[in-house]
């Protein structure tokens, strides 16, 4: 089966991320920017299910400006076939998004769309569901764990309590959470291949998708500082200031 | 305006996280409040007694038994057709579900409010937590999320609504539910708990956890939480996670042992009352946000902590 892998240009999870003094949002000139960490677990996901002979062709998919090559280019050297990149400026938002890979969805037909559970910068982890409920498929989503049985895939998810198992019909959507697996490093030789691979430049328009925001951002600010705290000495001054606070007796 | 909450429940008795649903959701409108599942009437009861809910919708069917998101979100999406804006708890099962219902009803989704400033205006947070946006939607139907931390917890008791039993579309025959593993627990939930303990890798192995974490915890009557580096380890179940990827906690006292705060962690419960970091490194960043700290090797601090308390 054909997989697709939608993966997002974002702000190096490493990086402290410092809001803009008027208010419009989170500066980002200069700074370092990567993978989804939730995507490269999707894109080792499919690799790993071409490796097992189960997936025939892996399509990376990326939404965004110009500057996304960069990261598609990553899931190439990581062992994606090819990839299609749709540029768009600004931020778009998970719902168009969805509408665009639901197009993408049409026009490939994948047995299986493997997404981030969630984006770092935006926090949304709402896409997979949404291209799920566009294409009428299934889906699995915070899994840690994928295994495909004849035409159905088992899916067992993070959920708050524990996990939980699933059974879904292909064609299905797929988000990763964290313990699905331990993305690989691509080596040089694969990055100096990738730079060869096929990738595809399309934009919104193609896909008759309109993207203007649905939400407006008013106003972007720092969350409220917390005052600096105090540090003890011992155990026995630790045990007054709990008993202070009143949850020691 | 007319609010649909979605109850998070166990068939038995209604969850914590809808409680502050119920709250931000009363800030908008009416509430009304769907509890779909099989053999749900005692918590359709339960949500009924919940102040500030003036009707419930039960749905008890087979096919909504597991809360899958492909049999419930339409059910959802059919009822909206009376209502203005459908609120969930941002639970593993709310953010299943609820972007599903918001695809269907073509809107974009407002994740994680944090607080609601008028009809249409929200605030949540993005980078983990480390910016809060203001937004405005211009959709005409609202499909929100509530983090369940940022809102005070509805009454349990007070209210007194009907119940009206309702059906929706059944199985949508896309998915099937094939079991589970629950973590059995006696302490506090952790999203729920006024004190929590957490431990990181500093720990070493789950022996540790369980000789000098547990018993801290136990004399505090507190929940457990961990780090991502060590659910990573294996120290203790993946559940037990804290952070911008695991739980979003907000306890009266979070005591973080051998944890250095990174930035995904510090998500999950900066905005706890009041922080207690105990860790060898003075620099560990976790200092920075904790009102008290203890710079000291937990093998020794804690034990000792644990036995004077």
């Amino acid at each position: 089966m054909k997989v697709l892998v939608p993966v997002k240009r974002v702000i190096d999870y490493n990086v402290k991320p410092r809001v803009k003094m008027d208010g419009t949002g989170v500066d980002l000139a200069n700074v370092k920017m990567s993978m989804n960490p939730f995507d490269e677990i999707a894109v080792e996901e499919a690799i790993r299910l071409k490796e097992k002979g189960i997936a025939t062709e892996i399509v990376a998919v990326s939404i965004g400006e110009a500057k996304a090559q960069e990261t598609l280019r990553t899931a190439l050297a990581m062992g994606a076939d090819r990839a299609i990149l749709v540029t768009a400026e600004g931020d778009v938002e998970p719902l168009a998004v969805a509408k665009i890979l639901k197009a993408i969805v049409d026009e490939e037909q994948p047995g299986l769309v493997i997404l981030g559970k969630q984006a770092i910068d935006d926090d949304s982890n709402q896409t997979g569901q949404m291209l799920a409920a566009l294409t009428g498929r299934p889906q699995g989503t915070f899994a840690s764990k994928v295994e495909i049985e004849g035409d159905t895939v088992k899916v067992t998810r993070e959920v708050d309590g524990g996990l939980e198992t699933v059974s879904l019909k292909t064609p299905a959507i797929v988000t990763t959470d964290l313990r699905l697996n331990e993305p690989r490093y691509a080596s040089l030789p694969n990055i100096m291949k990738a730079k060869s691979k096929p990738l595809a430049q399309k934009t919104p328009g193609d896909y008759g998708v309109d993207v203007t925001p649905r939400l407006a951002t008013l106003n972007v600010s720092e969350p409220p500082k917390r005052v600096a705290g105090v540090k003890v000495a011992d155990v026995d001054e630790l045990v007054a200031k709990l008993k202070a606070l009143g949850v020691a007796a | 305006m007319t609010v649909l909450v979605l109850v998070e429940h166990d068939n038995a008795s209604v969850k914590d996280a809808t409680l502050a649903a119920v709250t931000a959701a009363g800030k908008l409108g009416e509430v009304h409040a769907l509890v779909a599942g099989q053999g749900a009437q005692a918590a359709a009861d339960a949500a009924a007694k919940i102040a500030g809910v003036a009707k419930v919708l039960l749905a008890d069917d087979a096919a909504y038994g597991h809360a899958l998101a492909e049999n419930v979100a339409p059910l959802i999406v059919d009822l909206m057709a009376n209502y203005d804006a459908f609120v969930a708890p941002a639970t593993s099962n709310g953010k299943n579900i609820a972007p599903r219902v918001a695809a269907l009803l073509d809107v974009m989704q407002i994740s994680e409010i944090l607080s609601v400033e008028s009809a249409d205006t929200f605030t949540r947070p993005i980078y983990a937590g480390n910016a809060i946006a203001k937004v405005q939607s211009s959709d005409a139907k609202k499909v929100i999320t509530v983090r369940g931390t940022a809102f005070e917890k509805a009454a349990k008791d007070g209210g007194s609504a009907s119940v009206e039993a309702i059906s929706g579309k059944g199985d949508a025959g896309l998915s099937s539910f094939v079991g589970a593993e629950i973590s059995k627990s006696e302490r506090p939930e952790l999203t729920s708990a006024k004190i929590i303990v957490s431990g990181g890798r500093a720990l070493q192995n789950s022996e540790n956890f369980h000789t000098i974490i547990e018993p801290l915890a136990d004399k505090l009557g507190a929940g457990v939480g961990a780090s991502r580096a060590a659910v990573d380890a294996g120290y203790v179940p993946n559940d037990y996670q804290v952070g911008q990827t695991g739980k979003i906690v907000a306890p009266e006292v979070y005591i973080a042992v051998g944890i250095s705060g990174a930035i995904q962690h510090l998500a999950g419960m900066k905005d706890s009352k009041t922080i207690i970091a105990i860790n060898k490194d003075e620099d560990a960043p976790i200092f920075q946000v904790a009102d008290i700290g203890l710079v000291g090797d937990l093998f020794k601090v804690v034990p000792e902590l644990t036995s004077k308390l």
